[in-house]
Formats: C-alpha cells, structure tokens, sequence
C-alpha cells in the first residue's frame, strides 16, 4: 500500500530507526511498510496515526481510491 | 521504550528453549541408542525409551507456536508464518511425491522421523523465499 511514512520520517529528520523505536517495532518493519512491501494491521495503522498526527487516511493511500482514479 | 532488531526478545527466548529441549533431546536419545544397540532394553521400557526422544523434538514445534503467540512484531511474525508455510508446502509435497515412488517401487522406506529434517529445509527455503521477495530473511 502506498503511503507518505518515508516523507513524513524526514521531515522530522528521523530515521527509520528512530521511527521503529517510537512504534515499538523493529527497522525492518518499518522499512518495508514505507516501501510498500507490507501493509500495517489497524492497530500499527493506528500507531502511525496517533505518532504523526495525522489520520489514516493522510499517511495511507487508499488502493481501491486509487484504482477507482486510474479508471 | 527500547529498539529492537529483528531477533526480537520473543525470538531469544524462542532459542533459549530450543537450545535446552536440543539438550534433552541429546539426553534422551544418547541412552536410548546405548541401550538398544546392547539389549539393555526391553519390555514396556523399550517402548517409552524409544518414544522420549520424540517429546523434546514435539517440544520444539510447540515452541514455535508460542514464538508466533509472544512475537510483538507482526512483519517479523508474519515472515515466521510466511517461512512455516512454505515448509508445510515443501514436506507434504516431498512426502506425496515420495509416497508414490515407494508404491510403484522405484524408492526404498525412509524412516519416519525424516519428515522432521525435511520440514526444517522448508523452513530454510521460506527463509530464502523471504529474502528474495521481501528482502527480509526472517529471524
């Protein structure tokens, strides 16, 4: 899923260590949520949310929003 | 709140139990072997002699379930279950395979406890499937 994590992470001047700390979770996970590889369960979403802010939907890119742009 | 790398706290632990159930499954076996290559054992002690060394080895997979019910971290879980899948695959493709070939005679019996060592090389292909697809081995 696409998403702004890695955007929001610099503007913060994080890295993604530093944002793994603040999630509990490890690097790896946070890289491959920012890279796509990985989607959050709602409680992570959640956690991303509440760090940042901001609500879901600012951080992650709806995909059928997304599709339903591209028809 | 404390970093964590992908050998997560409930990975450690994980090992540490593996670690002492591999000793007792050293334990166990050490004397089984001893006493049936000289015929020390018989009777009904043969029969839980041979079984003991089974329980650690069935201790080791339940530990692998308590790893995915204590792992926090749910992208390193999900490699775990991602590489457990991948090995159940493997192992019962292995044995269908295998079965057939014994029943048109074209192979010999293999002893039972080899299902154990082939789900392991499973678990290492998950592993490698892992890297190559997530960039991420797993623990």
């Amino acid at each position: 899923m696409e998403n702004r994590l890695r955007v929001l992470r610099a503007e913060r001047n994080w890295s993604q260590q530093d944002l793994a700390q603040r999630l509990d979770v490890s690097r790896q996970s946070v890289n491959a949520i920012e890279t796509g590889k990985y989607d959050p369960s709602l409680p992570l979403a959640f956690r991303v949310s509440e760090l940042f802010g901001l609500s879901i939907e600012e951080i992650f890119l709806s995909p059928s929003r997304n599709s339903s742009k591209a028809i | 709140m404390t970093a964590r790398s992908i050998r997560t706290a409930a990975w450690r632990r994980y090992n540490w139990r593996v670690i002492w159930f591999s000793l007792l499954y050293c334990a166990f076996l050490l004397p089984a072997v001893y006493g049936f290559k000289h015929h020390l054992i018989t009777g009904p002690i043969a029969w839980v002699a041979a079984v003991l060394p089974a329980i650690p080895i069935i201790a080791i997979f339940a530990s692998m379930g308590r790893y995915l019910v204590e792992e926090q971290d749910e992208y390193v879980r999900m490699l775990m279950v991602r590489q457990m899948l991948w090995a159940m695959g493997f192992t019962i493709s292995c044995a269908t395979i295998w079965g057939f070939l014994d029943n048109f005679g074209l192979v010999g019996h293999v002893d039972g406890y080899w299902i154990v060592i082939v789900w392991y090389f499973g678990l290492a292909i998950g592993g490698i499937v892992n890297k190559l697809t997530l960039g991420d081995g797993g623990c």
